[in-house]
């Protein structure tokens, strides 16, 4: 298992990156953490002649409010993620998944940014972004521009992304004070993609929910948002007759892949458990 | 393929080499530096058996180029003897509670646990289960480990180690 | 005496022998990255060599081209089947009596089947090399389901092998089948059944897995022109057996092959055949003059080198209505891929399976194996076992839980009334085993009292209740397994490999100066040989352990043996160690005799040395007997003190244990939570109880890992889905149990020192403790037996289809 040679690149600036990219065209690719494309390259199912390593690019790193924005570059690791104060305090949700992404080495080294820009339906990260309405900033030949999470996912390995664009940074709105979050990963084991994932934020009021988003991970080709399930818990006390209608929802939108961790119709039932999970453990830590 | 020229500091020491691109860090290690304490397990990222620490951080030096390494400060299972070349207080914890059988996972684990307990000098169990969940071991069942990894905390903090009861 | 004089407790302390929790020698190198594995071995002008692979299950292989390979920059040359046939090497045998292609020979019978064999400078050139090579293939329909192998339209795989109607155990029923192997009294066993008040019936399946040591099968062959010699580093279990096996097909004279097995990254099974790389990297390193290297990666050892189990065991109890058995019936399918490279010992086309009736005094039993080919890859060995003793105790102890559910009974209660009584030992199993020696309602009512099994009974009562009343979505699971193992293979009456007798050696040489060498057969794959056979010299000599050096390996060196695996270790080299000690413990009494002047009898034997009966003050030390061999023997005496031993074992060990699995399992999921362990083993005398203690927990985890999810699987299709670690259940720490032991000891009667080996037990045991917590967990839904692996997705769909989960 050894990749196929390539030329290695290691520019200083987004802009330099950018201009790479262009340059090379099909045969270039950026390289974040690495913990999807080396493998892939080591099996030769990617064959890139040239790699465009992101680590030299300072200005990609880092964690910074902006307003009430937190804006996370993209070569930030999970490792900083988890280390963050801020991350912890402000949008505990993000913490909490990071520990459930792969194993703590593969957290030093693995990033935000490629995790939300890879476009695997495995990955954790872009479910809980769209469920907490992020942006993500993408420079290219011809400038930048923000895409939403929820824009951004077309099919599986297929993104907004435009050649020669590379993604520098999320900025994802800090949910309001008091809300009650879950993540909520079946997997078989550490280090494994989810079987089924939910994320749940919301807000209560008077012992309803008052607002709620609802995102899945790895039950269809690309991350859902489940509108219409986030929807049907609005006013409710999260009552068995409301969770089961909600799971159904839910369910009603995924369209799994049967793999080894189990068929389809067993991943869709337990997407549904784990949406169910995720809004009665959001809702007890809610305030 | 051009190669490319490497520096690095490898173990305390500043070391040097041409490689490919494509050439794995792991494979750096073991064949150009010739430490072959570092082990290949799996090669896709799952067994850590390959762990090795840079710039602070554990890391898999399979899923690695060792161009990436270009400039870092590296410590492998070689660099973990005390100063004196005595066991260190994790090496000597693997020893006396049985932590290893085979030894293959071992280097990797030892690695591992060296971070940490840089990071949390006194972890639980639970602590110390999940942050050696990045290293696959098929001999010990992880229970020796896991009291190796306490033995050493304890030995490092400088109060007695006590055995959990069964 | 003075107060310096050591005490007696303080002498035998200062040997760290038998029963010594002693630390292990080879960590002081293993912790600071100091073994030396095969993949560290870099020999002068090393060349690498990969292989080009199958993508298909079965195909017909229509041309090999390596023309665009042989000019990738560092590729030396592409190594085919015809290249082979040119050394008449392009087949080789395997260790059950069948043949297997060392390279794709005009068709492949299995995906990632070894196609063609790249060197190159290195191992990157290599796998470019590998990538270059073009294979054209014409597919042919895969026979995957081995129930299907014996259809009137089944595809013929083995082309070699059409119109041969007897194998090499005897006639075959059909171009795909291998072997039918039978044993025990049919009619006897068949009338049990025509009068038996209660009978049971169930396929029980037990899956294919592999063993996956973290570091796969690798060799470096070098062949020196000038003195037409062959040096093999390899990972290998049994290196003399891999030396005659490169003497005997490759014609080399077999003094002139030097097997050397260095540090082994685990094996469990998986590195004791020979594998395709072996004989590619030594014709290799023949043809090009330069050693060769050849490491697997993982997805090679877990699609091609070795499976193990693929089990399919139909098995049948008669019993009376209170729950005594008369009769076990089993019949078992054997998967074994495309040839039959099973790592049994010869006569054993289904080693010792007929081990099925257990710790069971079954009055009579019958069973039939029928061996088949399927389009997979080629096994299978013992994982982790003494030779289909897995798959046996699997079998039996999960059928006395079908039984013991049927007539309502306590499955430890149905085990306790059919045990073989300590009375009955040695005990005539009705398949033909002699068991050694057995305790076993001891070991079953320790088991139930330390864990508080009524208490647990009790409460999976009302948990069962609660469920039934919607109070909660878990259910409770208590595994009961006992299991007889049978190791120690093995006589050499009943045992041999290729036709090489199954006993162990051991060679020790005393120094002057009080210290020594031993010299073993064996070979460590982690199991501490260095630390533990110092420990047993120490006792049986009175010289430290610490003194001992333990050395294995090196065919040029050590006494010929036949390895490590099947927990035969402990019982066949751990004898072998056992009566050199005694021989150099003999030679030592005549010359402190000499040197006490007193007669040989007048002595006897004190910790660390020789005393004269009734004149405790006149002793001479075993260190000072060292010194005196080689300067004052008795008149007459050959100088040195050295002894060697070949030890062929009157019969198998029998080891036993008792184990109980806690389970959880919510139902809306599936996802189990083992909430205790408890395992206890006996396996007679205890050489060192810390390292039993790891074997145990390894055993345990590995058995866990198989039971709950750990399986190699093919698409209907044949192609393999579990290739790597994603895929393949490999728990973490995090997954893994916390494991509580426990033992007793009832020695071998039959064993120099009474020990019986305990590697593989937890292995043996675990599986069926694990499978039957999930079975007892559902049983009360209405279920009889549920398929191994018992993974999420499984559990769910047994709630499912037990009405538990809408």
């Amino acid at each position: 298992m050894i990749p196929g040679s390539f030329s290695y690149h290691r520019p200083a600036s987004v802009a330099d990156a950018v201009k790479l990219l262009s340059d090379l065209g099909e045969d270039a690719r950026p390289l974040a953490g690495g913990h999807s494309l080396v493998p892939m390259m080591k099996l030769r199912l990617a064959t890139p002649a040239h790699l465009i390593d992101l680590h030299g690019i300072a200005a990609l790193k880092g964690i910074r409010r902006d307003g009430q924005n937190l804006v996370i570059g993209a070569m930030t690791t999970q490792h900083e993620l988890l280390a963050s104060d801020d991350v912890a305090r402000s949008m505990p949700i993000l913490h909490e998944a990071a520990l459930l992404i792969a194993d703590p080495q593969v957290r030093y080294r693995g990033t935000i940014g490629g995790n939300v820009a890879n476009g695997d339906p495995g990955n954790d990260m872009p479910a809980l972004m769209m469920t907490l309405g992020a942006t993500y900033r993408l420079e290219g030949p011809g400038g930048s521009r923000d895409v939403a999470a929820t824009d951004f996912y077309q099919g599986a390995y297929f993104t907004a992304l435009e050649p020669g664009e590379i993604l520098t940074s999320v900025s994802v709105p800090v949910p309001a004070a008091g809300h009650g979050y879950a993540y909520e990963k079946l997997k078989r084991k550490v280090g494994d993609y989810a079987t089924a994932a939910a994320a749940v934020v919301l807000t209560m009021a008077g012992g309803k929910v008052a607002t709620c988003s609802i995102g899945l991970t790895n039950v269809h080709e690309t991350p859902l948002l489940a509108a219409d399930a986030a929807k049907a818990v609005i006013g409710t006390s999260l009552d068995a007759a409301t969770l089961k209608k909600v799971a159904a929802a839910a369910e009603a939108i995924m369209a799994p892949a049967a793999d080894a961790r189990g068929p389809v119709e067993y991943r869709k039932h337990v997407g549904g458990v784990m949406v169910t999970r995720a809004l009665q453990r959001a809702a007890s830590v809610a305030k | 393929m051009a190669k490319t020229h490497v520096t690095m500091k490898v173990n305390g020491a500043e070391v040097e080499g041409l490689v490919e691109p494509r050439t794995l860090l792991v494979h750096f290690i073991r064949e150009n530096l010739q430490m072959t304490g570092t082990h290949i397990g799996c090669e896709t990222t799952h067994c850590g058996a390959c762990t090795v620490d840079i710039d602070g951080m554990s890391v898999k030096s399979c899923t690695m180029f060792a161009v990436q390494a270009q400039g870092s400060d590296i410590t492998t299972v070689e660099g973990m003897a005390n100063a004196d070349g005595t066991l260190s207080a994790l090496q000597e914890g693997f020893r006396m509670m049985h932590g290893l059988q085979c030894g293959f996972c071992t280097p990797g684990m030892i690695v591992r646990a060296h971070r940490l307990l840089k990071e949390n000098p006194s972890p639980s169990e639970q602590e110390i289960r999940m942050g050696i969940s990045g290293n696959i071991c098929r001999c010990t069942g992880y229970q020796n480990i896991v009291k190796a990894i306490q033995y050493a905390a304890a030995k490092i903090n400088g109060v007695e180690f006590r055995e959990a009861a069964e | 005496m003075n107060d310096l004089t050591p005490t007696r407790e303080q002498r035998t302390a200062a040997l760290e022998g038998m029963g010594c929790k002693r630390k292990r020698v080879e960590d002081i190198r293993f912790t600071q990255g100091k073994g030396n594995y095969v993949d560290d071995v870099k020999l002068p002008g090393m060349l690498h060599g990969d292989f080009v692979r199958s993508p298909h299950p079965h195909a017909r292989v229509k041309k090999i081209d390596d023309s665009a390979a042989l000019k990738v920059p560092g590729v030396l040359a592409v190594i085919t089947a015809e290249t082979l046939k040119t050394v008449n090497l392009a087949w080789m045998p395997t260790l059950a009596g069948d043949v297997q292609m060392v390279l794709a020979d005009g068709k492949v019978l299995f995906q990632n089947q070894e196609v063609a064999f790249v060197v190159a400078t290195d191992r990157y050139a290599a796998d470019d090399g590998i990538n270059a090579v073009i294979v054209e293939y014409e597919p042919l329909p895969p026979l995957v389901d081995p129930f299907k192998s014996m259809d009137k339209d089944a595809p013929v795989l083995r082309e070699d092998l059409v119109g041969k109607t007897t194998g090499a155990h005897g006639p075959r029923k059909h171009d795909n089948h291998i072997f039918e192997w039978t044993v025990g009294d049919k009619e006897l066993t068949d009338a049990a059944f025509n009068k038996a008040e209660v009978k049971i019936k169930e396929m029980i399946s037990y899956h294919r897995t592999h063993p996956s040591p973290l570091e796969t099968c690798q060799c470096v062959c070098s062949f020196d022109k000038i003195k037409g010699e062959l040096t093999i580093y390899g990972t290998f279990q049994a290196p003399h057996v891999i030396r005659t096996v490169v003497a005997l097909i490759a014609k080399l004279p077999e003094q002139k092959i030097h097997v050397i097995a260095p540090d082994i990254g685990g094996g469990f099974g998986n590195k004791v055949g020979a594998y395709p790389g072996y004989i590619c990297a030594a014709v290799a390193s023949i043809v090009t003059g330069k050693p060769v290297k050849w490491v697997e990666d993982r997805i090679e050892n877990l699609t091609a080198t070795s499976f193990a189990r693929d089990y399919h065991m139909t098995t049948e109890i008669a019993a009376t209505k209170d729950g005594k058995v008369t009769g076990l019936r089993v019949h078992v399918l054997a998967d074994h891929g495309a040839f039959d490279a099973c790592a049994d010992p010869s006569k054993w086309p289904a080693g010792f399976f007929n081990i099925v009736t257990g710790s069971y005094d079954f009055p009579t039993a019958h069973l039939a194996v029928d061996g088949v080919y399927t389009n997979k890859a080629p096994g299978g060995v013992a994982y982790r076992c003494s030779f289909r003793v897995t798959e046996a105790a699997y079998c039996i102890e999960r059928a006395m839980d079908i039984l013991a559910q049927k007539l309502n009974m306590d499955p430890a209660e149905l085990r306790l009334k059919n045990f073989i009584k300590p009375e009955q030992f040695p005990y005539h199993s009705a398949l033909g085993w002699e068991y050694d020696s057995g305790d076993y309602h001891t070991a079953m009512r320790k088991m139930m009292e330390t864990t508080g099994y009524a208490a647990l009974r009790k409460e999976q009562a009302e948990k069962r209740a609660a469920f039934a009343r919607g109070e909660t979505r878990e259910i409770m699971g208590l595994g009961v397994s006992f299991f007889t193992e049978i190791v120690g293979a093995g006589p050499s009456k009943n045992c041999d490999i290729l036709g090489i007798a199954m006993f162990d050696s051991c060679e020790i040489r005393m120094h002057p100066t009080g210290a020594g060498i031993a010299r073993m057969g064996t070979k460590s794959q982690g199991q501490g040989h260095e630390t533990t056979w110092a420990q047993i010299i120490a006792t049986e000599i009175g010289i430290p352990a610490d003194n001992i050096m333990v050395e294995e390996g090196n065919t040029d060196t050590a006494p010929y043996g036949l390895g490590t695996y099947g927990s035969r270790s402990t019982p066949v080299a751990g004898a072998a160690i056992a009566m050199a000690a005694r021989k150099i413990k003999a030679k030592a009494q005549m010359i402190a005799a000499y040197k006490l002047e007193v007669h040989e009898d007048d002595l006897e034997f004190d910790i660390d040395g020789f005393r004269v009966k009734g004149l405790p003050e006149k002793f001479m030390s075993m260190k000072d007997i060292c010194w005196a061999a080689y300067n004052s023997v008795p008149p007459g005496m050959e100088p040195g003190l050295e002894a060697v031993s070949y030890y062929d074992p009157p019969n198998m060990t029998y080891p036993f244990g008792a184990y109980l699995c806690v389970m959880d399992i919510d139902v809306d999921t599936g996802v189990y939570k083992v909430r205790r362990f408890y395992a206890l083993d006996d396996c007679g005398t205890r050489i060192n109880p810390m390292i039993i203690e790891g074997q145990v927990h390894g055993g345990l985890t590995e058995a866990f890992a198989i039971a709950m999810g750990q399986e190699i699987r093919y698409d209907d299709v044949g192609n393999v889905v579990t290739g790597s670690f994603m895929d393949f259940f490999m728990p973490t720490a995090v997954e893994t149990p916390h494991w509580e032991t426990d033992f007793t000891v009832t020695p071998s009667p039959h064993h120099p020192i009474g020990a019986k080996g305990v590697g593989e037990s937890p292995n043996v045991g675990g599986v069926p403790a694990f499978s039957n917590a999930v079975n007892d967990a559902f049983s009360f839904l209405g279920s009889t037996h549920i398929q191994m692996p018992h993974d999420f997705w499984r559990n769910w769909k047994a709630a499912k289809d037990l009405g538990a989960v809408a």
